[in-house]
C-alpha cells in the first residue's frame, strides 16, 4: 500500500459523508448565522432578509461596550488565575508517580465533562446559607453565624476558576510531560534551590506554552454562560449570556448573530496569535 | 526471459535521487545481497521491487511478466520487514496464516500450512503464543515463517536481522542460507553488514549514492572490487596512489616499484589487503616505512607503518607476526597478484 | 521543606477541586427535602428519586440516548475522515480536520446560535433528532482527535507486510487497521459519550423546549427551588464519567491520549 493522493473518484469516497456532515451542519448554519446578522427583525421574533448593519451599530452602544469589557476583563482574569495555579500543579503532576498522574487525569476529565448547569449548582449550594461553606466556619468559631456567598462577582470567579482549572492542566501536560527533567537538575547541581528552578528554569523554558495556554483558557472562560447567571448578578453577565438572551427570550435573532460573529472574530483572533505562539514555541 | 530484472531504474524524491539508473538481473533461485551504506538507496530499491514503491522511470519484471505498476498485493511475495512488522493483534499462528487467510484458504488446510511453517523454523507449539511474548531471535524466525506461508516467487528481506545480538546474527546468517538452499527461493536482501553480504549471498550488489559500483561473487567481490569505494567498504585495505613511470614502473609510498601489473593508467589508485602487506628487513628493492604502532588483538597483529607520508597497515597471524618495535624501519613489498588496480 | 511544600500545594488543589463534590455527596443524602450540609440524617432516596420519578427517569432516558446516538454519530463522521487523511496524501483535506475541531474550540454559544438559526431557517426547529447531529457536529473533535492519534500510531510497515501478503485496501483495513484502531474508537466514543450527557448550551438552544435532558431539567429546576435530587444527579453524573475514564485509563493510555491531544489544537 502507497500513501499517495487519491488516484480515481472512488478513493474521495470516504470523505464524502464527513464532509458533506461537516458543511451541511457546521458551515452553512455558520453562513446562516452570519446572514442573519446583518437581517432585519420584525415585530414578533422573525426577521427578513435584508442588509443592515444596524444590529452591529447597536451592539457598540455603552451598555454592550460594558458587557463586552466586563467579559474580556472576567475572562482575562479566570486565565490568570487558571495558569497561575496550572503551571506549578501540573509541573509537580507531571513529575509524579504514573499511577498518581492517571488518579488526577481520571478526577480532572471528570470535573471538566460535568456540566456547567451541575458545577453552578455545586458552588450555589457550598456558597449558600444553608448548605455552604460558612456552616462550617460558623462551626469552627471563625464565623459568628453562616451566610450566603453569593451571588457576588467572586462566586463567578471562583467557580469559573473551577471550571477552567482542569482545562487549564490538560492543556499544559503534554508540555510538561516532555520537558526534558535534567534541564531542573542541571539548575540544581549548579546550586539552585527546587523553586528558584521552577522559576529561573522551568517557567523560561516554558513561557510560549504559558502564553499559549492562557489565551486557550481565555476562550474557555470567555465560552462560560451558566455560572454568571447563577452566581452572580446582573452587572455580572458575559457576553455569552446577553446572547442567548436576546435569541431565546427577547427572539432578537439578528442582533444575537451579530454578537455571535463579533465573539468569534475576537476568539479566531485569539487562536491566531495562540497558534502563532505555539509555532514560535517549535521553533525556539 | 526468467527472473528478476530491473531495467533502468530510478527513483527520485523531489530533487534527491535515491536510485539512480539501476540495472541488474537476478537469475531464479539465487541469493542476492544488497549492501551499501546507510542511504545508498537500497532499501529504496527493494521497495520498489516489492511494489511499496513506485520507480520515476525504468521497468521490472518478474518471469518475463513486467510488473512495474502491479500493486503490491498482487506480487505474490514475501517479505520481511526490518521492524518485523508481526501483527501484534494476532497470535503467531494467526500472523502466519495471515496471507492464506485473505486468500481464502480453508481453515484445515491453513493450520496444516502453519504447523509445517513452525516445524520449518523449530517452533512448533507456538502457534497459540502472542507474538509479543516472543524473544527477538524467535520473532524473526515467525517473520519468515509467514513471509514464507503462500511459497512466493519471491522472498524479500530488509535488514532482517539487524535487531539481534551480533551471536545470534551469525547464527541465524547460517540457518537463512540454508533455508534459501533448501528451498530454492530467489531471494534478495538488503543489509549493511559486510560479513552478512558474504555469508549469505551468491551475489553481492554493493551501491553507492544510488548506484550500483559491483555485483558480482562475494569472493570477486573481496579479491577483485571495481573500485576504491568498494574496497573500501568491504573489509579494510591499503588504498596506495600511483604514478607510472617509463619502463613498467611506478612510483608509489615514495619509492619506485617494479613488477606490479599496473595497466595502461598514467595514475591511479591500488588496493592492497592488510593480509597481504608482507612486511621484510628493509633495503633492496623494499619500500622503506617506520613502524608507528603495533595493535595486538590476540588472533591477529596489525602493524602500522608509515610510508612516503602514508599510513600501511599489515595484519598477520600471531605465530608470523613481524618482529619489529615501534620506530624501527622496515621493509614493505607488494604482491603484484593481490595488488588491484581501481577502476577511477 | 520542598516536599512538604509541594505536598501542601497538591492537598489545597485537591480540596478546591474536591469541595464542591463533597457538599454534592452531603446534599444528595439528606433525609428531608432540604439542602443541608453537613447532612441531616442518611437517606438515598434521592438516588432512588431519580429513576422512580418520571421527570428525571425521562430526562435521565433522552440524555442517555441523545448521548450513544450524537456520539455513534459523531464517529461514523470522524472515522472515514481520519482514515482518508492517514491514508492518502491529500493536504487540502486538512481544512476537514481544521471543521472538526473548530465547533469544540470555539465558545459553544456560537455552534449553539449558528445551528438554531440553521434549525430555524430550515424549520426543523424543535425535532429531537435535531439535537443528535447538533451533538454530533459539536463533539465531532473527540473521536477525530483520538483516532488521528490511533492512526498516527500505526507502523506503517505493518501495512506494507500486509499488502506484500496479498491484502487490498480494504482486506487491510478490516484486518489490521480496525483491530489497531480499536481503543481510539472506543475512547473518542467515551469522550464524545460522556460530554454529550453534559452538554446543556447546544442541547437547550436547539431542542431547550421540545426535549428535556438532565442538565436542562436541572437548569429548569434551578427556578423552583432546589431538591437533593439534583445533586444526586450530579453525583450519579460524575460517578459515570469517573468510571468511564477510568475504564479508558486501565485499558488504554490516559497519559498517551491526553498528551496528543492538547498538540491537534
Amino acid at each position: 500500500m502507497r500513501r499517495e493522493p487519491p488516484q480515481r473518484l472512488a478513493d474521495y469516497g470516504p470523505l464524502v459523508f464527513p464532509a458533506g456532515m461537516l458543511i451541511v451542519f457546521f458551515v452553512i448554519p455558520f453562513a446562516t448565522m452570519i446572514a442573519v446578522s446583518f437581517f432585519e427583525r420584525q415585530q414578533g421574533g422573525f426577521y427578513q432578509p435584508a442588509f443592515v448593519w444596524e444590529n452591529y451599530a447597536r451592539f457598540i452602544s455603552l451598555f454592550f461596550g460594558k458587557v463586552l469589557g466586563f467579559s474580556l476583563v472576567l475572562a482575562m482574569a479566570v486565565a490568570a488565575a487558571c495558569v497561575a495555579i496550572g503551571v506549578p500543579f501540573t509541573y509537580l503532576l507531571s513529575r509524579s508517580v504514573r499511577n498518581v498522574q492517571i488518579l488526577w487525569l481520571v478526577a480532572l476529565l471528570s470535573i471538566l465533562s460535568l456540566s456547567e448547569v451541575m458545577i453552578g449548582f455545586a458552588w450555589s449550594t457550598l456558597l449558600s446559607r444553608t448548605a455552604g461553606i460558612t456552616n462550617l466556619f460558623a462551626y469552627l468559631g471563625l464565623m459568628a453565624g453562616p451566610q450566603a456567598l453569593t451571588p457576588s462577582f467572586g462566586a463567578v470567579m471562583t467557580a469559573m476558576t473551577y471550571q477552567a482549572l482542569p482545562y487549564t492542566v490538560l492543556v499544559l501536560y503534554p508540555a510538561l510531560v516532555r520537558l526534558d527533567p535534567t534541564l531542573t537538575e542541571a539548575a540544581r547541581t549548579l546550586g539552585a534551590s527546587p523553586i528558584r528552578a521552577f522559576f529561573t528554569v522551568v517557567v523560561p523554558a516554558l513561557r510560549n506554552t504559558i502564553v499559549a495556554t492562557l489565551i486557550m483558557v481565555f476562550i474557555f472562560a470567555l465560552g462560560s454562560y451558566l455560572l454568571p447567571q447563577l452566581l452572580g448578578r446582573p452587572q455580572h453577565w458575559t457576553l455569552s449570556v446577553l446572547i442567548t438572551d436576546q435569541a431565546i427570550y427577547q427572539s432578537n435573532m439578528p442582533f444575537a448573530a451579530a454578537m455571535a460573529v463579533f465573539l468569534v472574530l475576537v476568539s479566531l483572533a485569539l487562536v491566531g496569535l495562540a497558534v502563532y505562539a505555539g509555532r514560535r514555541r517549535e521553533a525556539a | 526471459m526468467s527472473g528478476l530484472i530491473l531495467s533502468n531504474v530510478t527513483k527520485q524524491f523531489g530533487t534527491f535521487t535515491a536510485v539512480d539508473d539501476v540495472n541488474l538481473s537476478v537469475p531464479d533461485g539465487t541469493f542476492v545481497c544488497l549492501l551499501g551504506p546507510s542511504g545508498c538507496g537500497k532499501t529504496t530499491l527493494m521497495r520498489m521491487i516489492a511494489g511499496l514503491d513506485l520507480p520515476s522511470t525504468g521497468s521490472i519484471t518478474l518471469g518475463g511478466e513486467d510488473i512495474t505498476e502491479v500493486p503490491t498485493h498482487k506480487r505474490n511475495l514475501g517479505m520481511v520487514f526490518q521492524s518485523l512488522a508481526l501483527f501484534p493483534h494476532l497470535t503467531v499462528g494467526e500472523n502466519i496464516a495471515y496471507a492464506l487467510r485473505i486468500r481464502g484458504v480453508d481453515k484445515a488446510d491453513q493450520k496444516k500450512r502453519v504447523d509445517e511453517l513452525l516445524a520449518m523454523i523449530h517452533l512448533s507449539g507456538f502457534s497459540d503464543r502472542s507474538v509479543n511474548k516472543l524473544s527477538g531471535g524467535q520473532r524473526q524466525r515467525v517473520a519468515i515463517a509467514r513471509a514464507l506461508a503462500i511459497s512466493p516467487k519471491l522472498f524479500l528481506l530488509d535488514e532482517p536481522l539487524s535487531a539481534l545480538d551480533a551471536k545470534l546474527r551469525e547464527a541465524m546468517q547460517v540457518e537463512l542460507r540454508q533455508l534459501q538452499q533448501r528451498l530454492g527461493i530467489t531471494t534478495i536482501v538488503v543489509t549493511h553488514d559486510q560479513r552478512e553480504a558474504m555469508t549469505m549471498a551468491d551475489t553481492v550488489v554493493v551501491m553507492n549514492g544510488g548506484q550500483i559500483r559491483q555485483a558480482a561473487a562475494p569472493v570477486d567481490i573481496y579479491r577483485r572490487p571495481a573500485d576504491s569505494f568498494v574496497a573500501d567498504f568491504i573489509g579494510s585495505t591499503n588504498l596506495i596512489p600511483f604514478a607510472a613511470e617509463a619502463s613498467g614502473r611506478a612510483t608509489l609510498l615514495g619509492a619506485s616499484v617494479d613488477g606490479l601489473q599496473l595497466g595502461t593508467a598514467k595514475t591511479g589508485t591500488i588496493s592492497v589487503r592488510p593480509e597481504d602487506v608482507q612486511l621484510t628487513a628493509p633495503g633492496g628493492e623494499a619500500i622503506t616505512g617506520t613502524v608507528t604502532f603495533i595493535r595486538d588483538l590476540g588472533g591477529t597483529v596489525e602493524t602500522f607503518v608509515e610510508a612516503g607520508g602514508q599510513q600501511i597497515v599489515a595484519v598477520s597471524s600471531p605465530r608470523d607476526r613481524p618482529v619489529v618495535t615501534v620506530g624501527q624501519a622496515v621493509g614493505i613489498r607488494l604482491d603484484p597478484e593481490t595488488s588491484v588496480v581501481l577502476a577511477k | 521543606m520542598t516536599t512538604i511544600l509541594s505536598r501542601l500545594f497538591f492537598f489545597a488543589v485537591a480540596l478546591f477541586m474536591a469541595l464542591p463534590l463533597i457538599v454534592m455527596v452531603g446534599v444528595s443524602i439528606n433525609e428531608k427535602q432540604t439542602l443541608a450540609f453537613p447532612p441531616q440524617g442518611f437517606s438515598l432516596s434521592w438516588y432512588g428519586e431519580i429513576f422512580t420519578d418520571d421527570g428525571w427517569r425521562n430526562a435521565l432516558f433522552a440524555s442517555l440516548t441523545l448521548a450513544a446516538l450524537s456520539a455513534a454519530l459523531a464517529l461514523l463522521v470522524a472515522l472515514p475522515l481520519a482514515w482518508f487523511l492517514w491514508r492518502r496524501v491529500a493536504p487540502w483535506a486538512n481544512i476537514f480536520q481544521l471543521l472538526g475541531v473548530a465547533p469544540f474550540t470555539l465558545p459553544p454559544v456560537i455552534t449553539a446560535l449558528g445551528l438554531l438559526t440553521f434549525w430555524a431557517t430550515t424549520g426543523f426547529y424543535g425535532q429531537p433528532w435535531t439535537a443528535v447531529v447538533s451533538h454530533a457536529i459539536f463533539f465531532v473533535t473527540l473521536p477525530l482527535v483520538t483516532l488521528s492519534l490511533g492512526f498516527s500510531a500505526i507502523d506503517r510497515s505493518l501495512v506494507e507486510a500486509a499488502a506484500t501478503m496479498g491484502a487490498g485496501d480494504r482486506v487491510i483495513f478490516r484486518t489490521v487497521v480496525l483491530p489497531l484502531i480499536l481503543p481510539y474508537l472506543v475512547s473518542g466514543y467515551a469522550f464524545a459519550f460522556v460530554l454529550s450527557l453534559n452538554e446543556y448550551i447546544v442541547a437547550y438552544m436547539t431542542v431547550g423546549f421540545t426535549m428535556e435532558t438532565l442538565p436542562i431539567k436541572i437548569f429548569n429546576a434551578l427556578r423552583y427551588g432546589y431538591t437533593p435530587t439534583m445533586a444526586s444527579v450530579t453525583v450519579l453524573f460524575l460517578a459515570i464519567a469517573a468510571l468511564v475514564f477510568g475504564l479508558i485509563a486501565r485499558f488504554g493510555d490516559l497519559p498517551k491520549l491526553l498528551g496528543a491531544m492538547a498538540d491537534e489544537r
